[in-house]
Parts: structure tokens; C-alpha cells; sequence
């Protein structure tokens, strides 16, 4: 933490500021960088509670439903994965509130706007790890 | 968190100025000194508040391949598997669910090939064989910054 921390970065990478600089610019253009700057903890913006609501979309419908439970402020993440023996879901959405009824309202109006309704909400009960992925580190 | 610490984690998540001198730039949009600037985001990293200041990369675009695995865990196990699982660094989030698929977590390596290896060292040293890897097929949101009011 100090006044000039892409300078200290830049020495470090061994590049020049400008160019370090250049380069950030160039990733965040194309997309290799989605987003600089801060993340913040979940729980500072209020979001105490912790849902992963799993669906159950019929395949014609995948599309739809993916776009519409992405419209809705306290789902961070929204994927299509796989089903698996014995576990029917295949979008999963995971959703932030500051309570369970939050959460559980956010599924419900999702719910209701897609008329989706095998659904099951997956609360965090322990956060044994949560971390940022390290790219291109190798092990000593 | 004052009206300037919210505008300032709201710029600051979205907007971080890529320049030389970040905080100056940071503390001119909120109409204060870049000491003042540097003073708050400091203590808002110390607070928790935030957890960390740069780049989110594509993994994707980087070449990397990611996953999420459901594993059914005996409840009485649950503590040493969750162990072996996190000393992995590959493992990003691991996290316990009140269902009877009871550990989530996410993998994120540099290969394909990589990505398996360390799924079946996991199953070996665990011995847990109810694991499923669930890669994501489409993604639809993936938006991990708020706006505070």
C-alpha cells in the first residue's frame, strides 16, 4: 500500500511503469482482465448469508431461464452445469442476502418470473476456504 | 463506512484508476486529498472491508480450466477431507452445505490434464467416491461487484 503501486509492481515484474500500465489497459480491453480494482468481502455489502440455489430447467429453457435469473441484483453467478445420478439440477445461481428469508425470497421471485419451480436452495454452513486463484505461480 | 467510503468502494471496484499515482486520482473524484484517499482504503483493507486490490482475470482467456465438485462427505469426516481439499491452491472456495452433498469446491488449473490429476489424487487421500465434477457449460452472470448505497 503506497502512492505508487503500479510502479512498485512494475519493478517487480521488471517492465517499465508505462508499459506495465500499457499492458493493463490492453488485458482489461480485451477481456483477459474482467475487472481491476477492488473486491470487496461479501459481508461488508450487508450479504451475510450465502445461497447456492440449484434448478431444475428443462432443456428448451435453459437459455431463457439463465437470462432472466441474472436480472436479478443478488445473484452473482449463474451457470449451466451438468446434471449428475441422483441430482436433477442443472443451472445453479448463487445468491447473496442478509438473512435466509432474503435469499429464499430471491429464489421465490425468480421462481415465480420463469415458472421454474424444482428448486432447492444450498445454504453455506462452514467457509473452509475462499481464496484468489494464483496463475502461472509454480511451486518451489 | 461514511457517504465518501462508499462512493469510494463503488469507484474503487469498478473504476480503480490505472496511473501512475491511483489514490491521487481516486481522491480528486471524491474531492479529497490523496492521503486522505490512501488513509481510508488502508484502513478498509485492515477492517476487511475489502480483501484485496487488482486484476480479476478470465481464467479462460489465461487457458486455465475450472470446475465445481460436489462431494458426499461422512458428516464425522467432514473436518480432515475439507483439510486435505484446501491444501491444494489450485482450490479456490471450499465451502460445507446443509445437504447430502455436504463439500463444494471449486478448481481452478493451468490443464485439462492437471485438473484431473489432482481430482483423483483428492479421491485416493480422502477416499471419499462420491465426488462429481461439474464444469460450467454456459455461464450467464458472473458479476462479483456492488454498488453500496
Amino acid at each position: 500500500m503506497c502512492e505508487e503501486p503500479f510502479a512498485e509492481a512494475a519493478r517487480a515484474a521488471g517492465v517499465a511503469i508505462d508499459e506495465l500500465i500499457r499492458q493493463i489497459e490492453h488485458w482489461k480491453n480485451d477481456g483477459t482482465i474482467r475487472r481491476f480494482g477492488a473486491v470487496l468481502a461479501h459481508r461488508s455489502a450487508g450479504f451475510r448469508v450465502n445461497a447456492m440455489g440449484v434448478w431444475n430447467v428443462p432443456e428448451a429453457r435453459v437459455e431463457e431461464f439463465g437470462r432472466a435469473a441474472s436480472e436479478c441484483p443478488q445473484v452473482s453467478h449463474c451457470y449451466r452445469r451438468p446434471p449428475f445420478e441422483g441430482f436433477r439440477f442443472n443451472v445453479y445461481t448463487m445468491i447473496h442476502g442478509a438473512s435466509r428469508e432474503q435469499c429464499e425470497q430471491a429464489a421465490r421471485i425468480i421462481s415465480e418470473r420463469t415458472g421454474i419451480t424444482d428448486y432447492t436452495l444450498l445454504y453455506t454452513t462452514r467457509e473452509f476456504k475462499k481464496s484468489s486463484p494464483a496463475y502461472f505461480s509454480k511451486p518451489d | 463506512m461514511d457517504e465518501i467510503d462508499k462512493q469510494l468502494l463503488n469507484i474503487a471496484q469498478t473504476d480503480f484508476p490505472i496511473a501512475r499515482r491511483p489514490y491521487k486520482l481516486l481522491g480528486e473524484r471524491l474531492g479529497i486529498g490523496e492521503q486522505e484517499a490512501l488513509r481510508r482504503v488502508r484502513r478498509l483493507l485492515r477492517s476487511g472491508v475489502i480483501r484485496r486490490i487488482g486484476p480479476s482475470f478470465d481464467s479462460k482467456k489465461l487457458g486455465y480450466v475450472s470446475t465445481l465438485v460436489a462431494a458426499k462427505v461422512p458428516e464425522d469426516r467432514l473436518d480432515e477431507v475439507a483439510a486435505i481439499v484446501g491444501s491444494y491452491p489450485e482450490v479456490t472456495h471450499n465451502y460445507a452445505r446443509d445437504h447430502e452433498y455436504n463439500l463444494w469446491f471449486t478448481l481452478i488449473c493451468e490443464s485439462e490434464h492437471r485438473l484431473r490429476d489432482v481430482l483423483d489424487e483428492i479421491e485416493l487421500r480422502t477416499g471419499v467416491a462420491e465426488m462429481h465434477s461439474l464444469p460450467a457449460e454456459q455461464t450467464f452472470k458472473l458479476k462479483v461487484d456492488f454498488e453500496l448505497r
